[in-house]
């Protein structure tokens, strides 16, 4: 369980200049920066869809080999914000987005960094499994082979298989399609699929609300164990799943008076315990959302 | 507590004016299935007095003989292998440009005005009467194109090349088309997913989106190859003669078609003709309906996926 | 912070992540290629409308080097293959016209009759069989209409009918009968579809204030469907006045100013046909006007395609 929580004070003098409400200058004091190995640093990240705002002012730290939900309500600008990590976003076109997002120091947005090479190093799994129609073998390989892998294409299947916890179930016919499994077993084919890649870190975008309970409880034994590897972001509705399985979580609202913003980040036994801004105790409690 | 009697007897059945409107809505029923039926029976009455008064005279030596002044010698052998001659070099030529076409209308343009403006343009092309086509192919393939003095395309004369080249330019529009509602069909999903793994936009269209749009894109393909197999217009003003009496063997032979042979057919005067004319309508009729059953149970099958 | 990540944040460790992560292009040289193709592809069919542009109005300008604007536009005679050649070119439209005029008559009626017919009445067994059907009519080759124009309509069913004096050989109704038949799967279809895309909820909320089967057909679905309807005439108009053979074998090479149907005329599309068998040198006036009147019709059929366009696009926004 993690440990000390430090305030930078780098933090509120930039959050109280850039904020319009004083509101906002409070907020910092509820974002606090884990006392850990940084994976990723979002810093001051503003996001727009036309003139539309998604996301505003976020600044966070994502630590090594953690497990960090990112929770709201719906269009609070949780799966934007998880998105412009791995740079999904770009794919829309009237995207335009401030900030930096950096990965072990680079600046993922800077000038001449190749998304492919970014989505190489951050995979992610998706709210609806979307294995592609192809046999199970070539789903786990696609994403290592057109990245240039040359090792023992049979041993990467398997490891990965394992790892996702799924070999023991189609160890005996990897060229059935990926389609024919079940719901649960092809979110974990996917996730096989996206480990096959050797990412650093895995962004899940709400896995399993497309899937039944007991396949929601295999996946969230899976993540506590990838995590030993991996870092993880997830992205959540559902609460408890993310007390269950996260060690940081960071609350995020859209209403009236903010758009995309930060409310609170701490770590998931102290926001869930002893929130500190009362929205966030609101929505922790069923008040809304 | 009894319930109270009811006092007066409810009928429901339609009376006065209603039984007035449904008799009307019933009698519309006949009238427009016979309206339906007038396309489908003009047709089929086509057909029947078509293979009543040439199919007698289809026999293997009709389709082996070239043609002749006399109605009795003359036969499509020249006609069938120029019509195979051009469609295998308008398919190879227009396919990969239509297929490539949408690929990029719809993964690597650039989205704004101006694809609008290739997207308009292409449906535009569609709608072009094909012998404005075949008049672009004399002007600009059979007797070459020169600008400023550079001679940017050479003269082909009429030859299958040409021929194949403005049949080609006229299926492109139509088969764009067709593959880019195939493209479309692909869940998006399947382009994210890929995507996510860090494959590129090529990548991801070659491994995913083109294998899933292969099925739309050879039910188009297979439409527009009928299309341009019965095409008359454009090839004559391109100059495909009817006389042909030799067996073409290369593209730069002048060639005839089988449609452009029942036009000539049709145009003589003598009955003989008439019955050759039917004859050759056959086989053209034959081909085309083939072809068009092939791509709607291909649209079936893939469809039911 | 761990000794791990200050080693891994060392200035030298990020700048060579850095680099790492900019390679993209030059390492996949054959991708560029491919996208180049791709380009060159889009652009083909932009040439081909700028060539289709440069070829026609380059000879109609020449054509009108010889032939005054006003001839061309103001004057009703059409003769161009024996003197004195004349170029009012409302004897060709006239044609077209005529055509176009009978054809219609007969075609949208029926046309949407099956439409209303294949989308509000029929069980969905017999739609299945009948559209297929319906579509395999509109794959039949115009030069096939041809021929059962001049043979089966004009010789043994309209002559024999009418009398051989009321009815000559080549006739603008032959034609027109024919050309109905070959439109009427484009009418039909189209209209279907647009009509299948009312949303059932406008028919439940009709059927549900007791109307019968046909008022709903025709007073609610048939306006709700005007705009598709309307795109399929617009689109049948543009395939007859772009449609050769059908008139060139039955309609005659009479340019006649009329809209009478039991006429011998000649359409634009039948004296393209017929200049381009013939043998009018390069440079010669009947050659140019070749492309004057192409260029007529190439207008004539981008502006109905346009408008086509529009009606379906502006009121395809009522139902998404």
């Amino acid at each position: 369980m993690p440990n000390s929580i430090s305030l930078q004070p780098s933090e509120i003098g930039q959050r109280a200049d850039s904020g319009t409400f004083s509101g906002i200058s409070l907020e910092a004091e509820n974002v606090i920066v884990p006392n850990e190995p940084i994976a990723i640093s979002i810093e001051d990240w503003n996001l727009w869809y036309g003139s539309k705002q998604a996301v505003t002012h976020v600044s966070l730290k994502i630590p090594e080999n953690k497990i960090t939900a990112l929770i709201g309500p719906s269009g609070c600008g949780k799966s934007t914000l998880l998105r412009s990590i791995n740079r999904m976003n770009d794919l829309i076109p009237t995207v335009r987005s401030e900030g930096t997002v950096s990965y072990r120091g680079v600046n993922l947005y800077g000038p001449g960094i190749d998304p492919v090479e970014v989505r190489r190093r951050i995979g992610m799994v998706f709210q609806k499994p979307n294995p592609f129609p192809k046999s199970i073998f070539d789903n786990v390989m696609f994403g290592a082979k057109v990245n240039g892998f040359k090792g023992n294409q049979n041993e990467l299947v398997e490891r990965c298989l394992r790892r996702a916890a799924l070999w023991d179930e189609v160890k005996d016919n990897l060229k059935k399609s990926g389609l024919a499994l079940s719901g649960g077993q092809q979110q974990r084919l996917c996730i096989a699929r996206a480990i096959a890649n050797q990412p650093d870190i895995i962004l899940m975008d709400e896995p399993c609300s497309a899937l039944d309970p007991i396949a929601t409880l295999k996946i969230e034994d899976l993540m506590r164990q990838l995590v030993k590897e991996y870092t993880i972001v997830i992205v959540t509705h559902n609460m408890q799943q993310a007390a269950r399985v996260s060690d940081y979580t960071a609350f995020m609202l859209t209403d009236e008076r903010v758009t995309g913003h930060l409310i609170e980040y701490r770590s998931t036994a102290d926001i869930f315990t002893n929130p500190k801004d009362k929205r966030t105790e609101d929505y922790i409690s069923g008040r809304f959302g | 507590m009894t319930s109270p009697e009811l006092p007066v007897e409810i009928s429901l059945r339609a009376e006065g004016p209603v039984a007035r409107r449904q008799m009307l809505s019933r009698a519309s029923r006949y009238v427009l299935l016979g309206a339906t039926l007038i396309g489908v029976g003009v047709l089929a009455f086509l057909t029947y007095d078509v293979v009543r008064t040439g199919g007698g005279r289809l026999d293997w030596d009709f389709l082996t003989t070239y043609p002749s002044r006399r109605a009795a010698d003359a036969g499509l052998r020249s006609s069938i292998l120029g019509t195979a001659w051009v469609m295998a070099l308008t398919v190879s030529l227009a396919i990969p440009v239509a297929v490539g076409t949408a690929i990029f209308m719809e993964e690597f343009a650039p989205k704004g005005k101006a694809l609008s403006v290739i997207r308009l343009n292409i449906a535009n092309l569609a709608g072009v009467p094909s012998i404005i086509y075949g008049i672009l192919g004399l002007a600009v393939f059979v007797r070459g194109f020169e600008l400023g003095g550079i001679q940017l395309i050479p003269a082909l004369g009429p030859s299958i090349i040409a021929g194949a080249l403005t049949l080609a330019l006229m299926i492109l529009p139509m088969t764009v088309i067709a593959s880019v509602e195939a493209i479309r069909q692909v869940p998006p999903s399947l382009r994210d997913g890929s995507l996510a793994l860090g494959a590129s936009r090529w990548q991801t269209v070659w491994h995913h989106t083109l294998p899933g749009a292969v099925p739309g894109i050879m039910t188009g393909t297979i439409l527009a190859v009928a299309r341009a197999a019965g095409e008359t217009a454009a090839l004559i003003v391109i100059g495909a003669f009817a006389f042909i009496a030799f067996d073409n063997s290369s593209i730069n032979d002048s060639f005839t078609v089988v449609p452009i042979q029942i036009y000539n057919w049709t145009t003589l005067p003598q009955e003989a003709f008439r019955v050759n004319a039917s004859a050759g309508i056959i086989v053209l009729m034959v081909a085309v309906l083939s072809l068009n059953l092939i791509a709607v149970l291909i649209r079936e099958r893939f469809s039911r996926k | 912070m761990s000794a791990n990540q200050a080693l891994r944040d060392s200035p030298d460790a990020v700048s060579q992540l850095q680099r790492k992560m900019r390679k993209s292009l030059r390492s996949r040289p054959f991708e560029v290629l491919i996208i180049g193709a791709l380009w060159l592809c889009g652009m083909i069919s932009v040439l081909t409308t700028a060539l289709i542009i440069f070829t026609l109005f380059g000879e109609t300008a020449a054509f009108f080097g010889e032939i005054a604007v006003t001839e061309f536009f103001f004057t009703t005679q059409w003769q161009a293959l024996f003197e004195p050649q004349t170029f009012g070119i409302w004897e060709l439209v006239a044609g077209t016209l005529n055509v176009l005029l009978w054809s219609l008559l007969f075609a949208v009626p029926i046309g949407l009759a099956a439409a209303v017919y294949l989308s509000e009445y029929a069980h969905p067994n017999v739609r299945r069989l009948l559209k297929p059907i319906l579509e395999a009519l509109a794959g039949v080759p115009t030069v096939v209409y041809a021929f059962f124009a001049l043979t089966f309509v004009t010789e043994d069913f309209l002559r024999p009918l009418l009398g051989n004096e009321r009815v000559p050989i080549f006739n603008a109704f032959s034609a027109s009968l024919i050309m109905a038949v070959m439109i009427l799967p484009t009418i039909a279809s189209v209209s279907e579809d647009a009509m299948s895309n009312v949303p059932r909820d406008l028919r439940e909320a009709a059927y549900g204030l007791g109307s019968t089967r046909l008022e709903v057909a025709f007073k609610v679905v048939f306006p709700a469907a005007l705009s598709g309807i309307i795109a399929a005439i617009l689109l049948a108009i543009a395939r007859v006045i772009g449609e050769t053979m059908i008139v060139a074998v039955a309609a005659g090479s009479t340019p006649n100013l009329t809209l009478m149907p039991l006429e011998s005329i000649q359409t634009m599309t039948g004296y393209m046909l017929q200049i381009a068998l013939g043998d009018a040198g390069r440079g010669t006036t009947q050659y140019t006007s070749l492309f004057a009147v192409a260029s007529t019709l190439f207008i004539f059929t981008f502006i109905i395609n346009v408008i086509a366009t529009i009606i379906v696009n502006r009121f395809r926004e009522a139902y998404d």
